[in-house]
């Protein structure tokens, strides 16, 4: 079949169209707007630097009086410029270290639990659960490991040093668990407790981030696996937790990030000490942010900028271990690519 | 030879693939097949469950103390959950094969977890407003404050208003920075081009957790040593702006990416500049989860005690100038109260924490009620307004019927 094209009639008075200009350049309201709206952006880098910047000038005289002893000395007398970071850091890392330990397979069961194993019209209530934890205080949680936990836990406390004493870690000096007139005074204030309370706000943190990872596994796969007769477990194994292992490190590594930090809940469960000792079930212990918390209302001058130099290592600490979180759990999103 | 060979071998090999061998039949048919139940949970799921929760639990009270020398709440547990786990297995290995049990000792090892999540948040909970009910009863302790009260005093002398006062007046100053602050930035992450974004998503990030003492030791070398301010609620509301400011950017850049995109382009198809596109239609579409991440961002506020210690400081007495003086606050009044060995003192520590907690919950409740609505959907009320104004927009419109123009 033929088919016709008629032609317009040709026009010769018109002048031939032109093609309109079109410019992708924004009106001044918007370069305004847009300029605006960057100089939010770099308040909010300038914040984070001046954090850094200002710390550093004000640790910067302490630094300058004992160098790299800073970090290999236990001792905190200032005024007689004798003082280091080396047992707070280690009772820092010690308790976030037993938090994570704690946290860690609690948050992945539970976010494995939520996303597998509840059935959906429970999902929502155990999220706001976890969700709930996250939102208490820390204060509160201190007044809970202070109060409940502490008298609850001593049990454990001896339980682990009678039968693991040999274990280092676990050793207690001073006291004989198979004394019956012990008081159990020797388990209190000790690293341990404080890092069970913290593991409990680790917990949620860890959690919704794993959560978040298992959620996004691609259906496809997950199916595919059911349908080669996998049991669920099979299929966690097989599926979720390798696709989620960057969410289960980055969460994990936001936790100890958290955990590092912690202030008041521990300050309100150790009572202080300051000589290095790996004995986690010991009555007393330290660390970083609790150090800053006791000394700062009362310290002045030189002592200052000892604290303000302990806050700098707290700082880089941190810092560092969320940088490496945050790449960790950006690469495991990029992994969602496989849906296709 | 080949070739034919090959053709008879060819011609074999197509008759054996396209023929169908039917199996012998057996003299006697096999079993009729019985048709599988493919739910999650059969009632003998639910028997045997319930029978080894009974048997562990029957033998762990036999362990403690009748059989054996065991005592202690948390051994009992433990012990119990062990056993559980143990017999459960043994029950299940009776009809089902060994993925099959793995996959049910797994799946219990994870309902444990989250059980042991959920009674920890319980216990929280509950032990902070068991401790505190005394002191919650009475109704002194929302109108007075702690300046005429000793250490010795009854419950029914002094209460936290000081407190109470001192965390409004702080999170409100932190707010009016946060707030717009928070949301410019996250429209910044969300809506423009810029080369910077990627930067500043990674330090907001690292912001979220900054250890808070650092924050308010950072207030402190500034504000205090630096600028020779005094301690002052207002030098707290700055700390906590440094808390509260990164967890409303991520949550609230998260609402915003939710934003449909065609809406936008709709908005810049009648020719809107992009300022009127975010005020008019993004933050709009967005609002119920932007409330959200600012309520998000008071319940992390309210809850702060080492930057309020550090800058503020611990006062008994009723401040409400933000200016001058030390200013209290619920967490830092908490903190103040139990390290006290009094026990009325460390009653109201109790009620405090059990105010504080109810207000962080109550916000948290109402954060997660506004974000169940999704983003874009509409009240009936938000509904009737946008009808009402539309209607008022018609007004202004002139229709002119067989116009030239």
């Amino acid at each position: 079949m033929q088919t016709k094209t008629a032609l317009p009639v040709r026009d010769d008075e018109r002048p031939s169209p032109t093609p309109r200009e079109i410019s992708s350049r924004r009106g001044r309201g918007d370069r305004n707007f847009n300029r605006g709206l960057s100089l939010t952006g770099i308040s909010v880098l300038a914040v984070m630097a001046a954090v850094g910047l200002f710390l550093t000038i004000e640790a910067w005289d302490a630094f300058r009086a004992v160098g790299f002893k800073f970090f290999t000395t236990s001792t905190w007398q200032p005024d007689r410029r004798v003082f280091g970071v080396a047992a707070v850091l280690l009772f820092t890392v010690l308790i976030a270290l037993l938090a994570v330990a704690i946290a860690l397979p609690l948050a992945m069961g539970t976010a494995l639990f939520i996303v597998e194993v509840v059935p959906s019209w429970l999902r929502s209530t155990f999220i706001a659960i976890v969700d709930l934890m996250a939102a208490v205080p820390s204060v509160v949680y201190g007044l809970w490991g202070l109060f409940f936990l502490q008298g609850q836990i001593i049990g454990l406390s001896r339980w682990l040093t009678t039968w693991f004493g040999w274990i280092p870690l676990f050793n207690v000096s001073g006291d004989d668990p198979t004394s019956p007139l012990a008081s159990g005074t020797v388990y209190t204030a000790s690293t341990f407790i404080a890092g069970v309370v913290v593991s409990m706000m680790v917990l949620p943190i860890a959690c919704s981030v794993m959560r978040e990872v298992f959620s996004q596994v691609p259906p496809g796969e997950r199916e595919g696996a059911f349908a080669l007769g996998s049991t669920r477990w099979g299929m966690i194994r097989t599926v979720t937790l390798p696709f989620g292992r960057g969410g289960i490190i980055g969460g994990t590594m936001l936790g100890l990030g958290r955990a590092l930090g912690e202030t008041i809940a521990v300050y309100l469960i150790i009572s202080p000490r300051f000589d290095v000792s790996f004995h986690v079930l010991e009555n007393g212990s330290n660390s970083v942010s609790s150090l800053i918390a006791l000394r700062t209302p009362e310290a002045t001058g030189f002592g200052l900028s000892a604290l303000m130099a302990a806050g700098l290592t707290l700082f880089v600490m941190t810092l560092v271990v969320n940088f490496v979180a945050s790449i960790f759990v950006a690469r495991s999103r990029s992994g969602a690519g496989s849906e296709a | 030879m080949t070739d034919t060979s090959k053709q008879i071998n060819d011609e074999a090999r197509l008759r054996s693939l396209t023929s169908t061998t039917v199996p012998p039949r057996l003299a006697q048919p096999a079993a009729p097949q019985v048709r599988r139940s493919i739910g999650r949970i059969s009632g003998r799921d639910v028997v045997v469950l319930l029978g080894s929760g009974l048997t562990a639990l029957a033998t762990t009270e036999l362990l403690f103390g009748r059989l054996a020398p065991f005592r202690g709440r948390l051994g009992f547990v433990v012990v119990a959950f062990v056993l559980f786990v143990v017999v459960y297995a043994l029950l299940v290995s009776l009809t089902e094969d060994r993925p099959q049990v793995v996959d049910r000792v797994m799946g219990s090892l994870f309902s444990a977890a989250a059980v042991i999540a959920g009674a920890a948040l319980v216990s929280v909970v509950g032990f902070t407003l068991w401790r505190g009910r005394t002191a919650l009863m009475k109704s002194n302790l929302y109108v007075q404050d702690m300046s005429n009260t000793g250490p010795l005093d009854p419950l029914e002398n002094g209460g936290i208003l000081h407190a109470m006062l001192g965390t409004v007046i702080i999170v409100s100053l932190a707010l009016v920075v946060t707030v717009p602050l928070g949301l410019a930035c996250a429209v910044f992450l969300n809506e423009t081009r810029s080369r910077m974004r990627g930067l500043v998503r990674s330090v907001v990030t690292a912001m979220t957790a900054l250890p808070s003492i650092l924050a308010g030791l950072f207030i402190f070398a500034t504000w205090v040593l630096i600028l020779g301010f005094e301690r002052s609620g207002f030098a707290a509301s700055l700390a906590i702006s440094i808390m509260m400011l990164p967890i409303i950017v991520r949550s609230a850049e998260v609402v915003l990416r939710l934003v449909p995109g065609n809406l936008r382009e709709a908005s810049e198809a009648t020719g809107a500049p992009q300022w009127r596109t975010v005020w008019h239609v993004v933050l709009p579409t967005a609002r119920s989860g932007l409330v959200n991440a600012v309520i998000l961002g008071v319940a992390r506020g309210v809850g702060e005690t080492a930057p309020v210690l550090l800058v503020s400081g611990i006062t008994s007495t009723t401040n409400s100038n933000p200016r001058s003086n030390p200013m209290m606050s619920l967490p830092l009044a908490v903190f103040e109260f139990v390290r006290s060995p009094q026990p009325a003192l460390i009653q109201r520590g109790f009620a405090t924490a059990a105010v504080l907690m109810v207000l962080v919950l109550a916000l948290f409740t109402i954060a997660r009620v506004i974000a169940g609505r999704p983003v874009g959907r509409q009240s009936k009320r938000q509904a009737r307004r946008m009808l009402r104004r539309s209607a008022k927009d018609l007004g202004r419109i002139e229709i002119v019927v067989g116009g030239s123009r």
